[in-house]
């Protein structure tokens, strides 16, 4: 558990604060002493996208004293559905110069620290080790291990929260009585089986509902007031709004938070989940499946090549914005193959190339010869061909 | 008893969100289901036919690997069974 220091030596509230958190002092369960734990508290917020928007401005509202973030991304005109930290003249900014704006706004006294990287097993442990509590809000699995492994050695709290279309989950992991994130998924799924948001889509104001969740357990467990989701996975379905809890066990044979732990420092975790490291030999060949760059598929277009584009997005995605493709929607491609001719060379797209790559192999395991896999979809042909063409 | 279904796994179960079945144990109620859909059978099953670790059984809201008698646990036409897949997504 988080240890904030003895009300002796926590620091006092100046006649400004006493005004600005006259709603928490009248709360018993707050009050002076806690307004001053929330001050000299230190919270990580991983990540400062859906999740990490609500609950960046709603710790450092509460006057959480030192709020760092860890990002690395620049704001896309795509974000802004959910990410309300940032607004509409931040588009291009990096998330983190954009977000600690905010925040300092909203409350000058706080010190927000940035930390402009990717979390890596290399520099993990280093960034975590000065915070009190983690809160997870990345998009990734391999992050999420690392997050959740690098609190369990740290033996910080890892507030988590994720989301994928209208449902969220969240819970407390790695306190010392509870189960860790390992405990509940000791594996991550096979690469490609859970879309990411990119890919799926999310409702915007989902990662409010489960940031505000995340934020409202920090906040408990820096004040040690009432119970934390400890031991128990909240299920939020937004569509139905139906709340429901599972209880959550520590795992006697965890690897990490176990009494006979195997797991004793960070690993690969690009590699536990299955990502094989870029090489370049890897990126022109992906499972099988050649890859084109947009540059590459312009020239030979140009230069007349006999091409078949096969675009396996949604009609409604080709609406906003098409190459010209032939449309057959990813889920409809089984039905349709005599649609695509085998004696052609056959270059699949979709939005980013997750969907494509999929259907890419899925043709060469149905014996089309040459089949080839538009690296970074419709978004790279936008970003590297054509700047007119929409991005979404 | 009723299984529901989630999400990213309602595609392959015909977009049902929830499925009644008449079977008298987990791992009977996981045979009707798979049974009527058999896409979903290499998402819930390893080649062994063991339930994938990035896969949570709940009957009601316990977890199936820590009941005494797991997947052979009996059920009733008023249990249920939440399939709780892994999922990442936050920004």
């Amino acid at each position: 558990m988080t240890t904030i220091a003895d009300p002796v030596s926590l620091p006092e509230l100046t006649t400004d604060e006493l005004a600005r958190y006259s709603r928490h002092l009248i709360l018993p369960e707050v009050g002076e002493e806690g307004q001053r734990k929330l001050k000299a508290a230190k919270v990580l917020c991983v990540g400062t996208g859906g999740l990490g928007s609500p609950l960046a401005l709603y710790l450092v509202a509460a006057g959480v004293g030192t709020l760092g973030l860890v990002d690395f991304d620049v704001v896309d005109a795509s974000n802004l559905q959910r990410q309300i930290i940032h607004s509409t003249a931040d588009i291009g900014r990096k998330k983190l110069d954009s977000a600690a704006e905010k925040l300092n706004a909203l409350n000058p006294a706080m010190n927000i620290v940035k930390h402009e990287t990717m979390l890596t097993s290399a520099n993990a442990l280093d960034i975590l080790k000065d915070y009190d509590i983690v809160a997870d809000g990345t998009d990734n699995f391999p992050t999420r291990y690392l997050v959740n492994d690098a609190c369990v050695l740290l033996r910080k709290p890892n507030v988590y929260g994720s989301i994928f279309r209208f449902e969220g989950q969240a819970s407390v992991f790695a306190t010392e009585q509870g189960p860790c994130y390992r405990c509940l998924y000791p594996e991550p799924p096979p690469l490609g089986l859970v879309p990411s948001c990119a890919e799926g889509g999310v409702l915007g104001i989902l990662p409010g509902l489960v940031g505000v969740i995340q934020a409202t357990e920090v906040i408990k467990l820096i004040l040690g007031a009432g119970e934390p989701l400890i031991g128990r996975l909240l299920l939020v379905d937004s569509l139905a709004m139906r709340f429901r809890e599972l209880k959550l066990r520590k795992n006697p044979e965890c690897p990490v938070c176990g009494p006979n732990p195997t797991l004793t420092k960070l690993i690969d975790y690009e590699q536990f989940c299955g990502i094989a490291p870029a090489s370049k030999e890897e990126i022109k060949v992906k499972n099988g499946v050649a890859q084109i760059t947009p540059v590459e598929l312009k020239r030979r277009i140009d230069a007349g090549e006999d091409v078949f584009i096969l675009d396996v997005r949604e009609p409604f995605e080709y609406q906003i914005a098409n190459i010209g493709g032939k449309l057959i929607p990813q889920n409809d491609v089984p039905q349709r193959l005599a649609e695509i001719d085998r004696d052609r060379e056959i270059i699949v797209h979709c939005k980013s190339g997750g969907r494509s790559q999929r259907i890419a192999e899925f043709l060469v395991q149905n014996g089309y010869p040459r089949v080839i896999n538009l690296a970074g979809g419709i978004l790279a042909w936008s970003d590297q061909v054509d700047p007119k063409l929409p991005k979404y | 008893m009723t299984i529901f279904i989630p999400t990213p796994l309602r595609a392959l179960a015909g977009g049902s969100k929830a499925l009644e079945v008449s079977a008298t144990t987990v791992a009977g109620a996981l045979d009707e289901l798979t049974a009527a859909y058999p896409d979903l059978k290499k998402h819930l099953f390893n080649e062994q036919g063991k339930v994938r670790l990035f896969v949570n059984l709940y009957l009601n809201d316990e977890d199936v690997r820590y009941l005494p008698q797991k997947e052979d646990s009996p059920v009733t036409a008023t249990d249920t069974l939440s399939i709780i897949p892994s999922i990442a997504g936050g920004l």
